[in-house]
């Protein structure tokens, strides 16, 4: 479904971000990215769709290799590729519709997309996303009138509005409080689920990471160091991908207030 | 999911609800009147094209003049002129400071008493309502032709910008930092060296050169009505049609206007 | 005052004293070079004729009052000509004003090295040179009228708005021109969904604030031929009546005063 073969990314400066990763993720399936900051987690993802432009190696999606395009056929490879972002990246000011339907833009000409004019299939599609994340009422607000829960649904829903082929997802829980982080992946879950729809989620909480991925890996310092299972994930693989850290002392921290938050979280899931 | 489903299921249609104007009646209306001035306001544009097509020829020759201009025929009359203007700045802007600081105290509401601050708020006014060409017909009637004529107008214009701006700031100060100073028992001397000075400092000098700025600007347009400056070398210019002197004026205005920028932006990081 | 008692103190001191020193040579050039301008500037100064200017502002002044007040019937139609030029001219204005800003902006120029310098100067030539220069420039080419009146308006609020309006451009934020690039769209639909909505309220401020400057200069453009007030006030200043003058007056700060109370309001409803 999708390769990379021998990526590596050298920033102007410099900077080394990533050192020959080479991965392979099949249809459906739904790969955590974990490592600390500034391991290239965020350079990874946008390799892919190239916004940023790596360095070295190919990534193919399908049978496109997407590093040989150029810019009108990279326009088209995007449209396969839905994305989600950290602090959501709405447009702030545009209705929720219309960032809802900018998901479509890669598919309509520009003097149609100027007028606001989209086909009846692209509303409906829109309406039906925006119903499952559950803001049908909200299409007409503006996007910063939305809390931040709700702004990143509405995130989700343009990405999927885009029907990708792959779902990129970067840091979706950076600024929300513990219970909506935990809706938002549940949302991404099931989206991915539903569409068989492979999605490689850069996510810093390793916990969320087990939870929600059918595979993690792990970066550290751009190169790859764990590809497994999460429940392969144990201490002495979070130490190399972290360093030392208790672990053990962590995890018995964290669970009982995601109990609570899971017990919360249950109730007010049909809201 | 197919599709049929869904454009069953859910709406086809959406229209970006209106921005400003919620009101249908309201946006027809500003429309329409939109609409009605733009074609009355064109019509009153009475253009004599042959006269136009005459001047493009003009136009041309003053592209050039300003590709290739002469700085040498009228070296001596842009020299002076230019002495004019740029001692005219620099005067007018010293002078406009020194009288901007007590109308600005004066017309902070945090420092002064009601009557002083009506009295110097109405100087302020006064000095914004009249652009500089309009006081400099008024004070070259008075005053005579030159550049005194055109030290007072730049003057005059420099106290209203400078004191609103300098009230403001003044207004926009640290509250607490006052209150401390005013309660070691300090005079209202005190209160403005201590607590208000350093606070306002340097945003002073960033006006002041913003001004000085101006001031050279409008140095160069004072001198057609006659309060001297480069302004009366360019007018005799264009009058004479020699379009490469009025260039080389141009280009030595634009010139002087980035040198001032770039240096003020130089001394303003001095300053802080 | 503080004596020294560590290493540190007297370095800090000495420091110091050069930045005061400094600061007094600075303040001393100034002086200087100002007492020398004044003395340079005033070489020709009459200053029998700058002692006799109260009698002369008496004099003038008894002479503007009362206004002629029936004078107002041969104003109507220069104010009209005086609102046209400002208007047309901002609108014009307006419309060269765009494309520089996005060219001059860091983020959207196409090229830094070429395009971005050309606009800059365009800029910087435009705010240099005041409307009244524009003017007499114009008037000496497509001849007396209304139209040099709006195109000098037009070429000096270039400048302006394009300035104002290129810093608004650069001060977006980019994760969310990122987040409609990766979607698939066009350099257009990008600058539509992107980058139009993020700066739609600084372009309408600083559009309706350009007018009002233009409304005040455009009362003045008619003393070189370009149409409107000044045309009037050029004759009743070349037949020292004074008391039209002064009615003229009355009508310029009228008109300046309503079109602040608009632009304020305008700008009020827009942000």
């Amino acid at each position: 479904m999708l390769k990379l073969d021998n990526v590596s990314k050298t920033y102007k400066t410099g900077d080394k971000a990533l050192h020959n990763v080479c991965l392979e993720v099949s249809a459906g399936q739904v790969v955590g990215l974990i490592g600390p900051s500034g391991a290239g987690k965020s350079t990874l993802i946008r390799c892919i769709n190239r916004l940023v432009e790596p360095t070295q190696g190919s990534i193919t999606l399908g049978s496109t290799d997407l590093t040989k395009l150029n810019r009108r056929d990279l326009r088209q490879a995007r449209r396969r590729i839905g994305m989600i972002f950290q602090e959501y990246a709405l447009v702030e000011r545009l209705t929720v519709m219309e960032n809802v339907l900018s998901g479509r833009l890669g598919y309509v000409p520009t003097w149609r997309s100027w007028f606001r004019k989209f086909s009846p299939e692209d509303i409906a599609l829109a309406h039906s996303l925006l119903d499952n994340v559950g803001l049908a009422d909200h299409y007409n607000k503006r996007a910063d009138a939305l809390s931040g829960g709700q702004r990143q649904r509405v995130g989700i829903a343009r990405a999927l509005e885009q029907n990708p082929e792959l779902l990129l997802v970067d840091e979706p829980t950076a600024s929300l409080d513990p219970k909506t982080s935990r809706q938002i992946m549940r949302l991404i879950r099931a989206a991915c689920q539903e569409r068989n729809l492979p999605a490689i989620i850069n996510i810093h909480d390793v916990m969320l990471a087990q939870q929600f991925s059918d595979r993690i890996i792990g970066l550290r310092a751009g190169k790859v160091v764990f590809d497994g299972s999460p429940e392969a994930l144990s201490d002495e693989v979070l130490t190399t991908i972290y360093g030392d850290e208790d672990w053990t002392q962590l995890r018995a921290d964290a669970t009982p207030t995601q109990n609570e938050a899971t017990a919360v979280l249950d109730l007010a899931e049909g809201v | 999911m197919p599709e049929q489903s869904l454009t069953q299921t859910y709406p086809t249609r959406w229209k970006r609800p209106p921005v400003l104007l919620t009101n249908p009646l309201w946006r027809r209306v500003i429309a329409v009147g939109a609409l009605v001035y733009l074609v009355l306001a064109i019509q009153t544009v009475e253009v004599d094209w042959q006269r136009v097509y005459l001047g493009l020829e003009r136009g041309w020759r003053f592209v050039q003049g300003f590709l290739v201009p002469d700085f040498t025929t009228r070296w001596n009359d842009i020299y002076y002129g230019l002495i004019e203007s740029l001692t005219m700045t620099l005067t007018s802007t010293v002078a406009g400071v020194l009288i901007s600081i007590p109308i600005g105290i004066g017309a902070a509401r945090n420092l002064a008493p009601a009557p002083v601050y009506l009295a110097c708020r109405s100087i302020i006014t006064l000095s914004r309502s009249f652009q500089e060409i309009i006081i400099a017909i008024l004070l070259v009637a008075m005053f005579g032709f030159g550049p005194f004529a055109g030290f007072l107008t730049l003057t005059f214009a420099s106290i209203g910008f400078l004191s609103k701006l300098l009230a403001e700031e003044i207004e926009d100060c640290d509250h607490s930092q006052i209150e401390a100073i005013r309660a070691t028992g300090a005079s209202w001397w005190q209160v403005v060296n201590y607590a208000v000075q350093p606070q306002v400092m340097p945003r002073l000098v960033g006006l002041s050169l913003y001004r000085m700025d101006i001031n050279f600007r409008e140095s160069a347009v004072i001198g057609i009505v006659g309060a001297g400056g480069i302004g009366a070398t360019l007018n005799t210019a264009i009058d004479r049609y020699e379009y490469d002197s009025a260039g080389a004026i141009l280009i030595i205005i634009i010139a002087i206007v980035l040198v001032v920028e770039y240096s003020s932006s130089y001394i303003r990081r001095w300053f802080q | 005052m503080i004596h020294a008692s560590s290493n540190e103190q007297p370095l800090w001191q000495h420091h110091s004293a050069k930045q005061t020193l400094l600061r007094w040579l600075g303040w001393f050039w100034l002086v200087a070079i100002t007492v020398v301008s004044w003395q340079v500037m005033n070489e020709n100064t009459i200053w029998a004729f700058v002692s006799d200017a109260p009698e002369q502002a008496v004099d003038i002044g008894s002479r503007m009052f009362p206004p002629a007040w029936g004078y107002i019937s041969n104003l109507w139609e220069p104010l009209w000509d005086t609102i046209n030029i400002a208007t047309l001219g901002t609108l014009l204005g307006i419309i060269f004003a765009i494309p520089v800003a996005f060219l001059a902006a860091t983020n959207t120029t196409p090229s830094t090295r070429f395009v971005r310098p050309v606009a800059l100067l365009v800029i910087v030539a435009s705010r240099s040179i005041n409307s009244l220069i524009w003017a007499l420039l114009l008037v000496a080419i497509i001849g007396p009228g209304l139209l040099a009146g709006i195109v000098a308006i037009g070429l000096r609020s270039i400048g302006f708005i394009a300035k104002l309006l290129y810093e608004a451009i650069e001060e977006i934020d980019e994760s969310q021109v990122e987040a409609v690039r990766a979607t698939g769209a066009s350099g257009v639909q990008v600058i539509d969904y992107a980058i139009v909505p993020q700066i739609l309220p600084a372009f309408w401020g600083i559009s309706v604030f350009r007018w009002d400057i233009n409304i005040r200069e455009s009362t003045i453009l008619g003393l070189v031929g370009a149409g409107g007030l000044g045309i009037q006030l050029n004759a009743s200043l070349s037949t020292l009546a004074w008391n039209q003058v002064a009615m003229i007056f009355v009508v310029i700060l009228g008109t300046v005063v309503i079109s602040e109370w608009v632009s304020a309001r305008v700008r009020e409803a827009v942000l």
